[in-house]
């Protein structure tokens, strides 16, 4: 992924003089490389080649979708009615996205200076992720159409799903807003970006409220189901903590992920600021992640003393929730012990691809594998898992335009 | 320097109130009203329901037939001339989908030398998990008893098939432009609401069906108990289960042979959602001033180090 690093102009990381200021933007979209350079670079990277083939296959399955009904793309299960559009989409996107709201937290809050490098690339994946978990939610409600209704038309204010709606829209706002420095930069806009600054700790304190209803809410909406999950799965007294706890370590662990995965495909995008902090904000997080981890693991100890269900844990459930909670929790918890103590950078990182990969599988468990563990198991559709596929293209595809223009990986130089 | 820090202490106050303003505010908008919906509601009097003898039924099915009919569905496939019970795929595994509002299943317990049918439909709680869970206040509890659901605001988000712990709410999925819930409505529109029993009701030739007040049919289930003692288990399921629900059953066996869920919690599902709702006025009200506090903290303690660094004073700059 290095075709670009040579071509790219220096026009696009400072505002150049001279020429309209459409045709600046213009040149700005296209990394101030001419179209048949901008085409060129694109075909000569396999990446795009294999997100066109998703998409030549999944785009068609969404007008499916959109033309026939849900049952055209999934299983339609009247015993599962969450699958994993939104048992990904939604409850694992979420708290991979907490991320925007930890680092403005640790930046605006703690007045952690040593942060602000990464701050900019955590909030942009917490507003991409919430973004696309609504996409996600378009493609999977039976009348998305009225998306809007909860806020608008009809209220059940009582309803945990309604806080979720009004505090994931809200959010969005305040994330959009969050960014709104970064692309005024870019598109040249200094008033706008004046005003956002100023609302800076309004914004984030909204968020911190925000985000940690939210994410609780999020596990709150099983307890509606109490008999239905496994009980080693659902707490309805701790699951809102679980959910939120665990969002904590799961956004620091995206950022850890993802700045990784900058770093190595996208290092002319970086400044030196970005590139050399990375080490050192890479243990940082891990430290931060590690204590939520360790505080996770003692609220699902909690839990399971609380319910008294010592003697399911050895059952064959038992063994599956410990597995879980080993791979996804512990074994992460312990590589960041030993890598931050022996400044074991890649090894942090691996660990952080673990506890994400853990968080996944958690909420995977909660929706579909341990819901309704009395009946029969539903193993998804290929048409749904290509279909989850196709929106996590467009996801990475969103994210990658932005990093490459904007100013997240490095500073504006004016 | 001083100057500056002054200035910049005043500004910090400053917008600090204006978050803090927008966060209360953010507070009262999104504070649940927590006495709204089925919060503290224990049913109405006039509550009507239906009373189910398992000892009666035969598995005719009729039921099922009327309830196609009165609601205009497709018949339930597999009505024979003479209709043989034993045919396997109708044993234990159907459930109320979006083509049939009702079901009977057969079931085979050691207990018992008869083959066991038991019908399914919504039960319309006293408190229904499924209308506390719709974020658009999809169901309503009518003072009759009967839970009904508008398809007019449905999002089609499908909490409420989640929510309800006898799994009745099924969605369409098979139409993009048509899809909703479909479950029992109690006959409500054509019936219910005109005092006359539901259609499966009046179809039940054995009797197994019993339409009347709540507070009277569990008086006549618990007759029924008292006077023929060895013929049934002694209890009334839906008495308590998931807080009490207008359809009652009375079984020759334990209820779980027959295919119900014992694990129905006797609470309402609402009770289990309760502690995260409480939760949530105190994140609103005490999150802000806390952080906010961290935030001046953190501020004083930097200026007092005198380590604020470069970017910081650029920033003040612009804020002023
Ligand atoms: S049985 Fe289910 S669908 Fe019917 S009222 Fe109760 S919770 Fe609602
Ligand atoms: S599917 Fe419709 S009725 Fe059910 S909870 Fe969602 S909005 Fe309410």
């Amino acid at each position: 992924m290095k075709p670009l690093s040579g071509n790219v102009t220096d026009s696009i990381g400072r505002h150049t003089v001279g020429g309209a200021s459409s045709q600046r933007l213009l040149d700005k979209v296209f990394l101030g490389l001419s179209r048949r350079d901008y085409l060129s670079q694109f075909l000569a990277n396999p990446v795009n080649w294999a997100l066109s083939l998703i998409l030549a296959i999944g785009i068609p399955l969404l007008c499916q979708r959109y033309l026939f009904g849900l049952q055209a793309i999934s299983h339609g299960s009247q015993d599962y009615p969450w699958g994993v559009l939104l048992g990904f989409g939604l409850f694992g996107m979420v708290p991979l996205s907490a991320s925007g709201f930890l680092l403005s937290t640790t930046v605006e809050i703690f007045q952690r200076d040593d942060f602000r490098p990464i701050e900019r690339l955590a909030l942009l994946n917490g507003l991409l992720g919430y973004f696309f978990a609504v996409v996600f939610l378009l493609v999977d409600l039976g009348m998305p159409w009225r998306l809007t209704y909860p806020m608008v038309v009809s209220f059940g204010p009582a309803a945990v799903l309604f806080l979720v709606a009004w505090h994931v829209a809200t959010y969005l706002s305040v994330q959009i807003a969050e960014m709104v420095p970064a692309v005024s930069e870019w598109a040249d806009w200094p008033g706008l970006k004046r005003f956002v600054k100023k609302l800076t700790l309004g914004l984030t304190i909204a968020g911190i409220i925000l985000s940690t209803l939210h994410q609780g809410a999020l596990g709150a909406l099983f307890c509606y189901a109490p008999a239905k999950i496994h009980p080693l799965w659902i707490a309805p007294e701790f699951q809102w903590l679980h959910f939120f706890v665990s969002s904590i370590f799961a956004g620091l662990c995206m950022v850890i992920v993802v700045s990784w995965l900058v770093r190595k495909t996208m290092a002319w995008r970086c400044d030196h600021r970005f590139l050399d902090t990375l080490d050192e904000i890479t243990l940082g997080l891990a430290k931060g992640a590690a204590m939520a981890m360790i505080t996770y693991l003692v609220i699902k100890i909690v839990a399971i003393a609380h319910d008294q269900e010592w003697l399911l844990l050895i059952s064959g459930w038992g063994l599956y929730y410990l597995l879980e909670l080993g791979l996804g929790t512990l074994v992460p918890l312990i590589i960041f012990a030993y890598g931050v103590r022996h400044r074991r950078v890649t090894m942090v990182r691996w660990g952080a691809l673990l506890a994400v990969a853990g968080i996944v599988w958690n909420r995977l468990n909660t929706v579909l594998i341990c819901y309704n563990y009395r009946l029969h198991q539903e193993i998804p559709y290929w048409k749904e898992l290509w279909v989850v596929l196709t929106v996590l293209s467009f996801y990475f595809i969103v994210y990658r335009f932005f990093l490459y223009r904007i100013p997240v990986l490095f500073e504006w130089r004016d | 320097m001083k100057e500056e820090t002054r200035r910049g202490t005043t500004f910090t106050r400053r917008s600090l109130l204006k978050g803090m303003v927008a966060a209360v505010a953010t507070a009262i908008s999104m504070r649940p009203s927590r006495d709204s919906s089925a919060h503290d509601f224990h049913g109405y009097d006039s509550n009507r329901g239906v009373l189910v003898d398992l000892t009666r039924c035969i598995g005719c099915r009729s039921c099922e037939v009327a309830c196609s009919q009165e609601h205009g569905l497709a018949p339930p496939d597999g009505m024979l001339e003479n209709y043989q019970p034993l045919e396997p795929q109708y044993r234990e595994t159907r459930r109320p989908d979006h083509q049939a509002f009702t079901v009977v299943n057969q079931y085979q317990s050691p207990l018992y030398d008869h083959p066991l049918f038991k019908k399914t439909q919504c039960n319309h709680c006293l408190e229904p998990a499924c209308l506390t869970a719709c974020f658009v206040n999809a169901y309503t509890k009518t003072p009759e008893g009967a839970v009904i659901y508008n398809e007019s605001v449905c999002v089609g988000c499908r909490t409420c098939m989640v929510a309800c712990p006898f799994s009745i709410p099924a969605f369409r999925y098979d139409s993009a432009f048509d899809a909703q819930i479909m479950k029992c409505n109690f006959c409500f529109d054509t019936r219910l609401s005109k005092g006359r029993p539901p259609a499966c009701v009046e179809a039940c030739p054995m009797e197994a069906l019993t339409f009347g007040y709540r507070d009277e049919l569990l008086k006549i289930a618990r007759k029924r108990l008292r006077d023929l003692p060895g013929r049934y288990h002694r209890e009334i399921y839906g008495e308590f289960e998931a807080g009490g629900t207008s359809w009652l059953y009375l079984s020759p066996v334990p209820f779980e042979e027959a295919g119900f869920d014992t694990r129905v919690p006797r609470q309402p599902i609402l009770h289990f959602v309760k502690d995260f709702l409480a939760v949530v006025p105190m994140v609103l009200t005490i999150w802000p001033g806390l952080f906010a506090g961290i935030y001046l903290l953190a501020k004083s303690n930097k200026t007092a180090d005198n380590t604020t660094s470069k970017e910081d004073k650029s920033d003040e700059t612009i804020e002023r």
